[in-house]
């Protein structure tokens, strides 16, 4: 439960699962019918990532867990997804940059991991990074479209900058686990960092010179988000254990 | 001890080729490429099938067809394995599945290998090239939503992947 490669994947599937949940709230909400249904769509891919995950991570600890127990039955402090996945919708504009953020670090990281010694991240991200080169290429358009639109959008796309870029640095500073299995996350700050200024350049936004960057989610301290988030994806499982469809 | 009946590889494909995506029902899940292989273990068949997309949601409904399929011709011991690597893409779909995508209204998917510049997506209705794209993300994962430029029609397109 507790060696290095455990942590690790449970790391990846949380990362995805989480912002599986967060991009599912808008199901319903997006603010045109096309929208809602690619970011519901985005959501779906993730949730099939974290599955992925939780399937190889169930399959290696073996005794009872299984991708349900892992994702309904963890409590707060054992999830190790980064902090900028759980923060909230807020706006569309904060949705879109969050998931721009992290597709750019998705893209990056699986584009390594698929060479990984282990065969089953490899495969997992391999059949995910196609995906990803979607959600990246949507939201990086969306990106531009509202840093370079109206007033309106231009100022609620600094908004959601001010918002999540604290929550960025802690993506490129390995956790103990990370030490040990995967893709080191230093090694590809530079051009996660390249890629951003170029795009948000181009979106007419700038971004903070020097910050206070929040960490602590990889290793389970987490933002007040996440509880709320638990709660509402984890009550059936909680209040009628193994209830199953 | 019941076993199952005397069969071939081919006759297992054949029954395969009978179960249909449940997405798309014109197109069966060898059309799509989903069955990857088919061998028998002391006669008992073993199907590994690979995921369209990560998150597709009718992978479980698919394993689910195959077992109901292979039960109705007799076999009780039946291994269906989900594997990920190497990962799934529309150039296994067969010549006859996308001939029968096109008639059913959706474009099909063009070869992976082609530049995203020199890609044509054609109208299933009236087959003019003339159409623009309204959405990456259609009705499924796997479908962009276009529209005809000429005829109008929206339509879902198969995207290449
Ligand atoms: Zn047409």
């Amino acid at each position: 439960m507790n060696d290095p490669l455990n942590k690790y994947i449970l790391h990846l599937a949380d990362n995805a699962l989480i912002l599986a949940q967060r991009n599912g709230e808008w199901c319903g909400h997006g603010p045109i019918l096309e929208q809602d249904i690619a970011i519901t769509n985005i959501s779906l891919d993730l949730l099939g990532q974290a599955r992925n995950f939780y399937q190889y991570a169930a399959s290696l600890q073996g005794n009872d867990a299984t991708e349900d127990s892992l994702a309904y039955l963890r409590i707060e402090n054992e999830y190790r997804n980064g902090l900028l996945v759980e923060q909230p919708n807020i706006d569309w504009a904060q949705t879109i940059l969050r998931q721009y953020f992290f597709s750019t670090y998705q893209y990056l990281l699986y584009e390594k991991l698929q060479a990984a010694d282990d065969a089953q991240l490899a495969a997992i991200a391999a059949k995910a990074l196609k995906e990803v080169s979607y959600h990246l290429r949507w939201s990086r358009e969306w990106v531009i479209r509202l840093g370079d639109g109206t007033a309106e959008s231009h100022r609620r796309m600094i908004q959601a900058v001010d918002a999540l870029w604290r929550y960025t640095g802690e993506l490129f500073i390995p956790a103990d686990y990370e030490n040990q299995v995967g893709v080191d996350v230093s090694l590809i700050k530079d051009a996660w960092t390249e890629q951003v200024n170029v795009v948000m350049a181009e979106a007419g936004i700038s971004l903070p010179e020097k910050t206070y960057m929040q960490t602590g989610g990889k290793q389970g301290i987490h933002t007040e988000h996440l509880g709320y988030i638990l709660a509402e994806l984890q009550y059936v499982q909680r209040a009628y254990p193994n209830s199953s469809w | 001890m019941v076993s199952n009946p005397t069969i071939t590889e081919s006759q297992i494909w054949d029954i395969l080729a009978s179960v249909c995506d449940p997405e798309i029902p014109v197109l069966s899940i060898v059309d799509m490429g989903i069955v990857r292989k088919v061998y028998l273990e002391e006669n008992n068949p073993v199907i590994i099938i690979t995921p369209t997309y990560t998150g597709c949601p009718a992978m479980d409904m698919i394993t689910m067809q195959i077992r109901m399929a292979l039960l109705e011709h007799g076999f009780t011991q039946i291994t269906i394995r989900s594997e990920l690597a190497p990962a799934w893409t529309t150039d296994w779909m067969t010549e006859e599945g996308k001939r029968k995508l096109q008639e059913y209204g959706i474009a099909p998917p063009n070869p992976s290998t082609t530049p995203l510049s020199e890609q044509i997506i054609q109208c299933p209705q009236c087959r003019s090239n003339n159409t623009k794209l309204l959405s990456e993300f259609g009705s499924t994962a796997c479908k962009a939503l276009y529209q005809c430029q000429d005829c109008k029609e929206p339509f879902d397109y198969f995207k290449c992947h």
